[in-house]
């Protein structure tokens, strides 16, 4: 017989899948260059100047699919217009998405411009991969401070328990299985041995309270690079702690040769000069501790970001007090910030000093910052090797 | 799933397939030639995912998703829509969206009963497999083997790499219809893995068999092939256009799946050329005959104008490209007008773009749909030509090699040290170097051995080199 002319059908797609599970391994792709891109991303002045924004956008450029192609910048192409365009006619800016033709097939995608993949990234997923090896430093010996009043949570299942916390689900589980082991199918009578109870343990949490000691030097050495590494470092902390504790207070300390309590604002803004005595500074926040946070209540960490440039004579107290400090302190951060690679006798001492609380930080550009913050957020094993 | 009520009711099924009857019927009056048509009636997310794969049972890969997710994301965006989608194969296999209305549905129909008489005539066509449907499917099915034999890492890695280079095959070399030129898919797969020394160690040891079951026969020839194939290369030392072929047959740190992998991506490829080189003529050709076909109907008031509303979407200007619908159609009906219907069945056998922009485009034509060259200018692009030879130079240049840079191998032992040597045919248009620079790795991973690129740079001379992932540059 003749073969048919056409044949007209549908057919049940709902198994043909293969678009998204290609998709799904695309976004995982997404996913992991974001993650190399971290570095940069967390150092992104679109995300930590304005605090609240939820949804970053993200140029990815390494999902490219990458070829040997034309220069499109170079290149001439060839375009129509509605009847009355002229040479010197500007159509649309570089960079920029152009409008595409019409058709009816799937697009051939010629329209210059289409570079770079942005994809949408919520800034919690960011902080879910930034997070994910942070840990709190030195979490043991606040063992007294603990407070279990919202650290319940359900650990076990036990056939003993008060009724109220019967898990039906489990419970029913158990039945189906004893049934089952007995060659019954289904549900009969449940028996006294088949009840499951949810149990629940005291989760010691941290106390929820936490203080950052935000300390910058503000002498005339540093410049707008220091402040922004200090920004980006105090933003991410404060996010993390956030997350670890209920309430989180951030104190500034600005100092040079004197140290004074700052407003966030003027944290940033301020710029002064003169020589530098770090003690001050670390002097300032003992001072704090003493009379507004106890260390009994709260849990305390400081950072103090400076290029090292200390008065020599300055060194020995400013060495006393962070020993001082270390008594109290969860950790104490010093973020060396010195692009240029200067010698500091403050830093060669700071060296020298063997705690496993005391985490010395180097950063000498952007995409040391990440790795600055992970190192202060290491379990005292790690950070003190 | 979340489609359980289908959108289109049986009573509509029933009124589409007499309409297709109709549609059929007048084609067939007027001349044309298609091969027996396959509609299927499927939801947007299939019909994009077969979009984005270019066939229903295409191998897996993530490039794929990043495709079908761009598309879909601009459908349910409402920025562009896929009406149709048309297969070249034998059946003939033309898939449409099921929330197309009734007059939609009519110009899709004859549309694709017009490109299916193309894939049948045009002389581009001839020499591609129809059965490619089952062919991809069964290379598909390979590459599931393979994932589960070598990770689907490993896998993924290398058509990472395979697919950063599928454009350069040399679309000439396919071999005649049911002989045995170039390699089957899946014939290598069964070579000796252990003890290599050289690329064609195990080859050699295939043909020194002299007993076997007729595929090892198969596969004697097919090794045959390509030592003939190396040798000749030797001897005349000619560049290689088929960049493909070449790494298939000397690379030395492939494994036979590598192979059979390389393979099914370049007679993918092969199959595909076609349809680039031939998408103004072949757009064309559809709309032509979607505006004829339907010119037989009646239509009522409110269906002329749903219509006329499409088909205007469909020939609709880019400011940055060329619309192939419209820029086809208009070359059809200036020489139908002046040569009669008759001339364009010729036209539609023998031409590709670019003969049809050298032979047919006139001024005329680029006055009319205003066309223009443009340029980046500063920050800006810029409209820099109107003259009408200088468009038609552009276009055609631009269909050269299908669009893709012209690289050939010039040696696959640069200087005695086994390093690979391509180079760029520059003609006018320079390589985006960042691409350049991230293409060599993969280049390297198929080679195994450091592998050069010369190319024109500002006038200049230039020679890249890859060595594992570093990628330095030089003038010569």
């Amino acid at each position: 017989m003749r073969e048919p002319l056409f044949i007209l059908s549908r057919e049940d797609w709902s198994l043909h899948r293969k678009g998204y599970d290609d998709q799904r391994r695309h976004q995982e792709k997404v996913k992991e260059a974001i993650r190399q891109r971290l570095p940069d991303l967390i150092a992104d002045e679109s995300i930590i100047l304005t605090d609240g924004k939820q949804v970053v956008k993200v140029p990815i450029r390494s999902l490219d699919e990458f070829r040997f192609r034309f220069n499109e910048n170079k290149g001439k192409r060839v375009g129509s217009g509605r009847g009355d365009s002229r040479v010197g006619d500007v159509l649309g800016q570089a960079g920029g998405a152009l409008p595409g033709s019409g058709g009816m097939g799937p697009g051939a995608g010629e329209a210059p411009g289409i570079d770079t993949y942005e994809v949408h990234v919520e800034l919690e997923e960011i902080e879910d991969m930034v997070f994910a090896d942070w840990r709190l430093p030195n979490l043991k010996r606040k063992d007294e401070v603990q407070s279990t009043a919202d650290g319940l949570a359900w650990t076990d299942v036990r056939p003993k328990g008060l009724s109220g916390n019967l898990d039906k689900r489990r419970t029913l589980l158990h039945h189906l299985r004893r049934n089952a082991a007995r060659g019954v199918r289904g549900i009969g009578r449940i028996r006294e041995e088949d009840l499951r109870y949810k149990v629940w343990e005291e989760h010691p949490v941290p106390d929820s309270r936490a203080v950052i000691f935000a300390m910058m030097d503000t002498s005339g050495s540093m410049g707008e690079f220091e402040k922004y590494a200090a920004r980006t470092a105090f933003f991410w902390m404060t996010r993390f702690l956030r997350r670890q504790y209920r309430q989180v207070a951030i104190e500034f300390i600005a100092h040079h040769t004197a140290a004074k309590r700052v407003s966030e604002e003027e944290f940033f803004t301020r710029a002064e000069s003169g020589g530098t005595a770090c003690s001050s500074a670390y002097r300032l926040a003992l001072d704090l501790i003493r009379d507004q946070y106890s260390p009994s209540r709260y849990n305390i960490y400081t950072f103090h970001v400076s290029d090292g440039d200390n008065l020599p004579s300055d060194n020995e107290p400013c060495l006393r007090h962070i020993r001082e400090l270390l008594e109290l302190a969860c950790a104490v951060g010093f973020a060396e910030v010195n692009p240029y690679n200067r010698p500091s006798l403050l830093i060669s001492q700071l060296q020298q000093l063997d705690h496993p609380d005391f985490r010395l930080l180097r950063i000498r550009e952007r995409s040391d910052i990440l790795g600055a913050l992970r190192q202060f957020f290491t379990p005292a094993k790690e950070g003190a090797r | 799933m979340k489609r359980t009520v289908p959108l289109i009711s049986e009573a509509e099924i029933k009124r589409l397939e007499d309409d297709i009857a109709r549609i059929t019927e007048q084609a067939l009056r007027l001349g044309l030639d298609p091969f027996p048509m396959r509609y299927e009636i499927c939801p947007a997310d299939i019909l994009y995912t077969i979009g984005a794969y270019g066939m229903p049972t295409r191998f897996s890969h993530w490039s794929f998703g990043k495709a079908f997710y761009r598309m879909k994301m601009q459908y349910d965006l409402g920025l562009s829509k896929i009406y149709e989608l048309v297969i070249n194969s034998d059946p003939c296999y033309a898939f449409l969206l099921d929330t197309n209305t009734p007059v939609q549905n009519r110009l899709i129909v004859a549309h694709v009963l017009a490109h299916s008489d193309f894939f049948k005539n045009n002389a581009y066509f001839s020499r591609t497999p129809r059965d490619m449907v089952d062919r991809m499917a069964a290379a598909a099915e390979r590459f599931r083997q393979y994932e589960r034999e070598y990770g689907a890492g490993t896998v993924e890695s290398f058509l990472d790499a395979v697919l950063a280079i599928q454009e350069h095959i040399d679309p000439t070399r396919v071999p005649p219809a049911g002989g045995r030129g170039d390699p089957e898919p899946g014939t290598l797969e069964r070579g000796n893995r252990v003890g290599r020394r050289g690329p064609y160690d195990d080859l050699w040891e295939w043909d020194r068999k002299e007993t076997g079951t007729e595929q090892e026969e198969a596969l004697r020839t097919v090794i045959q092939k390509i030592k003939e194939r190396a040798d000749e290369r030797r001897r005349r030392r000619k560049p290689e256009k088929d960049v493909l072929l070449f790494l298939m047959d000397n690379s030395p740190v492939l494994e036979d799946w590598q192979r059979d992998v390389l393979t099914v991506i370049r007679q993918e490829m092969l199959y595909f050329w076609p349809q680039i080189e031939t998408k103004v003529l072949n757009e064309g050709w559809a709309t032509y005959w979607h505006l004829r076909i339907m010119r037989e109907f009646d239509l009522s008031p409110g269906e002329s104008f749903e219509f006329a509303k499409l088909h205007a979407g469909v020939v609709a200007p880019s400011p940055v490209q060329v619309n192939p619908y419209a820029l086809g159609l208009a070359i059809l009906e200036d020489i139908a007008r002046r040569e009669g219907e008759e001339a364009l069945f010729e036209i539609r056998e023998i031409e590709s773009d670019q003969s049809l922009l050298r032979n047919y485009l006139t001024k005329e034509i680029v006055d009319r749909l205003d066309l223009y060259v443009y340029q980046r200018v500063g920050t800006e692009y810029r409209v820099v030509d109107k003259d009408w030879e200088a468009v038609r130079e552009r276009l055609i240049l631009s269909r050269n090699n299908g669009g893709f840079p012209y690289l050939v191998v010039l040696d696959g032992d640069f200087e005695g040290r086994g390093e690979l040597y391509l180079k760029h045919e520059y003609e006018t248009l320079e390589l985006d170097l960042r691409y350049v620079e991230k293409t060599l790795p993969y280049v390297y991973a198929l080679w195994g051995r450091p592998v050069h690129l010369e190319t024109v740079v500002d006038g200049l001379r230039v020679l890249f080199t890859c060595r594992e992932d570093q990628v330095s540059r030089k003038f010569l």
